[in-house]
């Protein structure tokens, strides 16, 4: 909405990733409109609070519903939502803050939930909004404003966090490869289960981490970005787990839980189902107080 | 010939004390008896003392009853901690396996566990001792056996012997208390009934009027008092478009609430103190972003973990003000079963009218206690829908300075709910003019809730009793024994708390107010002194509800003083 309104006054820096981010998401709920034939009214976008939780504001074109809640609660509002109306798509967008500090509580039991929810995480290993502070993904030794003596606490390993809380989607994306990440969040948005889109989104005041990501050949800097190959059984959890256990970031689907996924939703519409369950009325509940 | 008969079951948790308690007040309800229970236990699975108690009454009951006629004392704990409740003339029954009471001619031991256990009906010992206070109180035994003959027969192989061996039981116990010649006045006849009644706790009462209000999705965290609700609700509710769950924290539940507020339906949850101040920020969220939600809060002794499984009312502060920031949540609280099951209606309807959340109190007391009410008049039942968009103000959301229509996923206006101070349209702003109007815009919408009603009587006392919540049924009866005695005190009550109703602010001016509630600071009273009234409190903070006696001596002192 934000081209289309004077009043609103915030802006990402020039270079933020999280631009990418948007385009992706914009192509993606896009192009999922036009195959299920819906209207973008039927999408619900949650955003925590941060640079990204500005997504809602920032997109263009027909606009979806947006919340844009409280620190680290994105998750739990998407569970409101999804359990209340499983006919609506939800996607939540966080940054590695709000996701991994704050919010982290919340993603082992929306994993376990499995409610069919995409959340796309925007990582830039830092504090942006409050003007460069270390996040649970700061690198060991950093200088940043509240890590006086380089940060002194080790950098959280978002994937291995993830498969451990048993999360049963995963993506490994970059914010520059927006058609790729479209992709990425098309599919996951396919998956009828709990996905997570994770993506390098490099800030480009406080943590400029384009080059770390590309590498530089010139240089001889290996970049620490790669493409998981092929040959990657994503069903396999061991074999993820070696891909994401080092310092660099593979890149494509890392995970993916195996058999059949079945949402919360279609569980309790199930066992509502197979138990031949009514709603028994208010006044066949009371009858059955009736003092004889 | 007596009109009420008070006992308590007292002894350790686990064995059954509150129980016995119900069972006694079951049986009696069942023969005609007006009945309430109030019962208290430690936050422990089995162990710990714990008491549960059953009023019988010719009359409506209001209050669990200040002293006891019977106490049942499992052990010598339960006897040395009870007996101080126990009236002048009072009997005690005592398990007599465990200890003996040598000093108190009015004391009756039983073995009834030994007892039950030679008759091969290890579980009837508590219908051994239900036989013998009903013979010493002078209970119907025909009345009795009748209940006990309905109770267990439930159509399934084996009943016959299960009623059959139950009623050997209580006529055990008549034949131990008879031998022991001890007895109190015989009770009353019970009343004769022309409308249905029904046998209702509180938490089922407020379930059901959630339910009777249109509640579509209920989702809570477990928490003494208030885990008895979501269980309730995790049974009951449980229709196709329906949803029940448990969250991971009361700080997920509120989001989750917002969530579901926002997707177009009437949602609830249960908690007590400790997680309303978990959810104060998610409040404020729906405060900010108006969405329609509802947190019951089942009050506990606080702060802190505090006392989880005792009753009082000092959550009222915190209920008005629960976030950070300018907002004032709509307060409805419960002084009754009745109001319990009305006030959760109207606490929904509320949120949808206004669109934000509303906090409903309710207490333990309340919450557990059962109690026999005439069967809610289903045709005043009203399930209020918030207005739906059709696409009139565009996506311009919060356009107007009062409720606006609210768009909802899935149809036209699309929007950001946002907790940051905001335009028309949810986009975030800063802008001091926006902040403005968007604040007065979310204070306005309160002046929708001008339809709380209120009670009134001696309304031209200078002095009057305007108590709140649980403590309503004390009080009132407080009242009415003064007013019985010439005693010049008016009586207020609203369960309307925030905004109070406004003809009855004004009927208080000038008057003197007295106040009590179950807690320290006097909370109602301050709120009360906050709009210009003469308010003083009158506080208890034991964990236990006032017992009437007490505060018609407190009142009538002041009243002359």
């Amino acid at each position: 909405m934000a081209k289309r309104n004077p009043l609103y006054d915030f802006k990402w820096c020039p270079g933020c990733g999280d631009f990418g981010v948007k385009v992706a998401l914009e192509q993606a709920l896009a192009g999922r409109m036009a195959e299920k034939n819906q209207s973008i009214e039927n999408t619900v976008v949650v955003a925590g609070i941060g640079c990204s939780g500005n997504m809602v504001h920032m997109m263009e074109g027909p606009q979806p519903f947006g919340i844009h809640g409280i620190h680290g609660r994105a998750l739990p509002i998407a569970y409101g939502i999804k359990s209340a109306r499983p006919d609506l798509n939800v996607v939540v967008v966080c940054g590695d803050g709000d996701f991994l500090s704050i919010g982290n509580e919340h993603i082992a039991p929306q994993a376990r939930r499995n409610l069919d929810i995409t959340a796309v995480i925007m990582d830039n290993g830092i504090y942006g909004l409050t003007k460069g502070q270390a996040s649970p993904t700061t690198e060991l030794n950093v200088v940043t404003s509240t890590t006086r003596w380089g940060k002194l606490e080790e950098k959280m390993n978002p994937f291995l966090f993830y498969l451990g809380a048993g999360v049963p989607y995963i993506t490994s994306q970059m914010s520059s490869r927006v058609k790729e990440l479209a992709g990425d969040i098309r599919a996951a948005m396919d998956y009828p289960g709990f996905s997570i889109v994770h993506v390098q989104s490099p800030c480009t005041t406080y943590n400029d981490t384009y080059s770390l990501l590309k590498g530089d050949e010139k240089k001889g800097i290996e970049p620490l970005a790669f493409p998981i190959e092929d040959s990657h059984d994503v069903t396999d959890i061991t074999a993820a787990a070696d891909l994401v256990r080092g310092r660099r970031i593979p890149i494509g689907l890392l995970y993916k839980k195996a058999g059949e996924s079945v949402p919360l939703h279609q569980r309790l519409a199930e066992a509502k189902a197979k138990g031949n369950i009514e709603q028994a009325s208010v006044e066949k509940l009371l009858q059955s107080m009736v003092i004889a | 010939m007596s009109k009420n008969l008070v006992v308590r079951f007292a002894g350790e948790g686990g064995q059954g004390v509150v129980g016995g308690a119900e069972l006694m007040a079951s049986a009696a309800a069942s023969g005609g008896y007006h009945v309430l229970t109030f019962s208290t236990f430690p936050s422990q699975i089995k162990g710990g003392p714990a008491w549960g108690q059953a009023r019988i009454s010719s009359e409506p009951i209001l209050t669990p009853g200040d002293y006891l006629d019977v106490l049942v004392a499992q052990n010598q704990y339960a006897y040395d901690h009870n007996l101080e409740d126990l009236r002048e003339g009072g009997l005690v029954v005592y398990n007599s396996e465990e200890f003996e009471v040598a000093d108190n001619a009015r004391a009756l031991g039983i073995p009834a566990d030994r007892m039950a256990r030679e008759a091969g009906n290890p579980l009837a010992s508590t219908i051994i001792l239900i036989g013998a206070v009903a013979k010493m109180a002078g209970v119907s035994i025909e009345a009795l056996e009748a209940f006990i003959t309905k109770r267990w027969s439930r159509g399934r192989p084996g009943d016959e012997a299960i009623v059959e061996g139950n009623i050997n039981a209580l006529r055990m116990g008549v034949e131990v208390a008879e031998k022991a010649g001890l007895s109190l006045e015989d009770l009353d006849p019970a009343p004769a009934h022309a409308e249905p009644r029904v046998l209702i706790r509180g938490y089922e009462a407020a379930a059901l009027g959630a339910m009777a209000g249109g509640v579509d999705s209920f989702i809570g965290y477990p928490i003494s008092p208030a885990t008895t609700m979501l269980v309730y609700m995790e049974s009951n509710l449980v229709g196709k478009d329906k949803f029940v769950g448990q969250a991971s924290s009361e700080i997920e539940a509120i989001n989750a609430l917002v969530g579901t507020g926002f997707a177009g339906k009437k949602v609830m949850t249960s908690t007590a103190g400790p997680g309303v101040s978990l959810m104060g920020e998610g409040l404020g969220l729906a405060w900010m972003a108006e969405i329609p939600l509802v947190v019951v809060d089942v009050q506990r002794g606080g702060p802190a973990t505090g006392l989880p499984t005792k009753t009082e009312q000092s959550d009222l502060t915190m209920a008005m003000n629960p976030g950070h920031g300018d907002m004032s949540t709509p307060v409805i609280a419960c002084g009754s079963t009745e109001e319990a099951f009305w006030g959760a209606m109207h606490a929904l309807n509320w949120a949808e009218r206004y669109q934000g959340p509303v906090l409903f109190l309710s207490e333990a007391s309340i919450a557990e206690r059962a109690q026999d009410i005439p069967m809610p008049d289903l045709s005043q039942v009203v399930d209020e829908r918030r207005v739906v968009s059709k696409g009139e103000q565009g996506n311009r959301r919060y356009a107007g300075d009062g409720v606006s229509p609210f768009p909802v996923p899935g149809g036209p206006g699309a929007y950001v709910a946002n907790a940051s101070e905001h335009d028309e349209q949810g986009d975030t702003t800063h802008l001091p003019d926006i902040h403005v109007t968007m604040t007065e815009r979310r204070f306005k919408k309160l002046e929708l809730l001008n339809d709380g009603t209120y009670e009134a009587e001696n309304t031209d006392a200078d002095t009057v009793v305007l108590t709140w919540g649980g403590s309503k049924g004390s009080a009132l009866a407080a009242w009415r024994e003064l007013d019985a005695e010439g005693v010049k005190v008016g009586w207020y009550y609203t369960m309307f708390l925030n905004p109070l109703p406004a003809k009855m602010l004004e009927e208080l001016k000038g008057k003197r107010i007295l106040v009590p509630e179950l807690n320290y600071m006097g909370q109602f009273a301050a709120y009360l002194r906050s709009k210009g009234l003469n308010a003083e409190a009158i506080t208890q903070y034991t964990g236990l509800p006032f017992k009437v006696a007490d505060l018609k001596a407190e009142i009538k002192r002041r009243v002359q003083a």
